[in-house]
């Protein structure tokens, strides 16, 4: 277990780290913007550690929302959550194991470490993969906190091009790392079909493009690569 | 302090959060990973999370509606260009968009 876990935080602890620190050093600068504390910026980040739902739940708490708005509205951010826990669990999972490990390990499940799983951790023996995984979310999570509160306390110290290339860090980053492994063509056609629908539908139905992209692109990449196989 | 009432929200969110996560873990229990639901489960997972990518490039909420779409757009190229050029280095990448942004929004 010792080894799977010191070779997943050795893989999170470089690049990744820093950039998915650097994000939470946005959301803390974000959090002080808006007069809130460092507590329930720190509080969120322990609790919730999904960074979407977390931008959601302050937005629609100052906008006043009523707390079924904030459930409904978090819950469609971070729903992407569910398929990635799917799709993760037969690389991790180990037969005669008790499944409660399992719903312990998806608590850290996110985007970063998800990937990053998918990518290495089936290089692992079976029995580290799972302990892999928690090196490498353990790590990112310390890190997501220690960028938090960084970026409460420097709010504004930075230079304004600074901000803004930090804001930019989060899609540059998700998306390289996507583009890491192309051998998967279904993989890449699900991408494209994604990025595609979205890219039409956000200016008409805002709140729900997200979602309608990824499942009618999702589907869609997957009944065309259905057919080129049959 | 932040007022009670955030705390309230802040612990809906983490339990509408971890509701997916278990959700996920308990459909997969019941999937093939061969099977094609499980396929096509797989391929949602990669169209949201390319989705949100555009999301956050195109149609961004905050500061970065500060440049134009041009603008981050060829950033964004950029970064792939040099990503593969650098034999897929994700860190040079980031560095080269990042910077370009940082760039362009010092220029104007």
């Amino acid at each position: 277990m010792r080894e799977g876990l010191a070779a997943g935080a050795k893989v999170g602890a470089g690049m990744p780290a820093l950039v998915l620190g650097a994000s939470y050093v946005g959301f803390g600068g974000f959090v002080r913007d808006n007069a809130l504390g460092l507590d329930i910026a720190m509080f969120t980040t322990f609790t919730a550690w999904a960074l979407p739902g977390q931008l959601v739940m302050v937005e629609l708490y100052l906008a006043g929302a009523p707390l079924l708005a904030i459930a409904l509205g978090v819950a469609l951010a971070n729903m992407r959550l569910a398929p990635m826990c799917t799709v993760m669990l037969p690389v991790v999972r180990v037969e005669g194991r008790p499944a409660w490990r399992l719903y312990l390990a998806a608590n850290w499940v996110a985007i970063t470490c998800w990937a990053l799983t998918m990518l290495h951790a089936p290089n692992q023996p079976r029995e580290q993969r799972l302990s892999w995984f928690m090196g490498c979310a353990l790590t990112l999570w310390a890190a997501s906190l220690a960028g938090c509160a960084i970026g409460y306390f420097a709010a504004g110290a930075f230079p304004h091009p600074v901000s803004l290339a930090l804001v930019f860090l989060n899609p540059l980053y998700f998306g390289l790392l996507m583009l890491q492994d192309l051998r998967n063509r279904q993989r890449l056609l699900s991408m494209l079909c994604g990025a595609g629908l979205c890219a039409v539908l956000h200016p008409f139905v805002p709140e729900w493009s997200l979602l309608i992209a990824g499942v009618a692109g999702g589907s869609l990449a997957y009944l065309l690569s259905m057919r080129g196989k049959a | 302090m932040s007022p009670l009432g955030i705390y309230i929200a802040a612990v809906v969110t983490a339990l509408a959060t971890y509701f997916w996560r278990a959700f996920g873990v308990a459909v997969g229990g019941r999937l093939d990973p061969q099977g094609r639901a499980f396929e096509w489960f797989s391929c949602i997972a990669y169209a949201v999370l390319a989705a949100l990518v555009v999301r956050l490039v195109v149609f961004p909420a905050g500061g970065l509606l500060e440049l134009t779409l041009p603008v981050r757009l060829s950033a964004f190229a950029l970064a792939i260009g040099v990503f593969f050029l650098a034999r897929r280095n994700v860190f040079l990448g980031c560095g080269a968009g990042t910077s370009a942004v940082a760039l362009a929004a010092w220029l104007t």
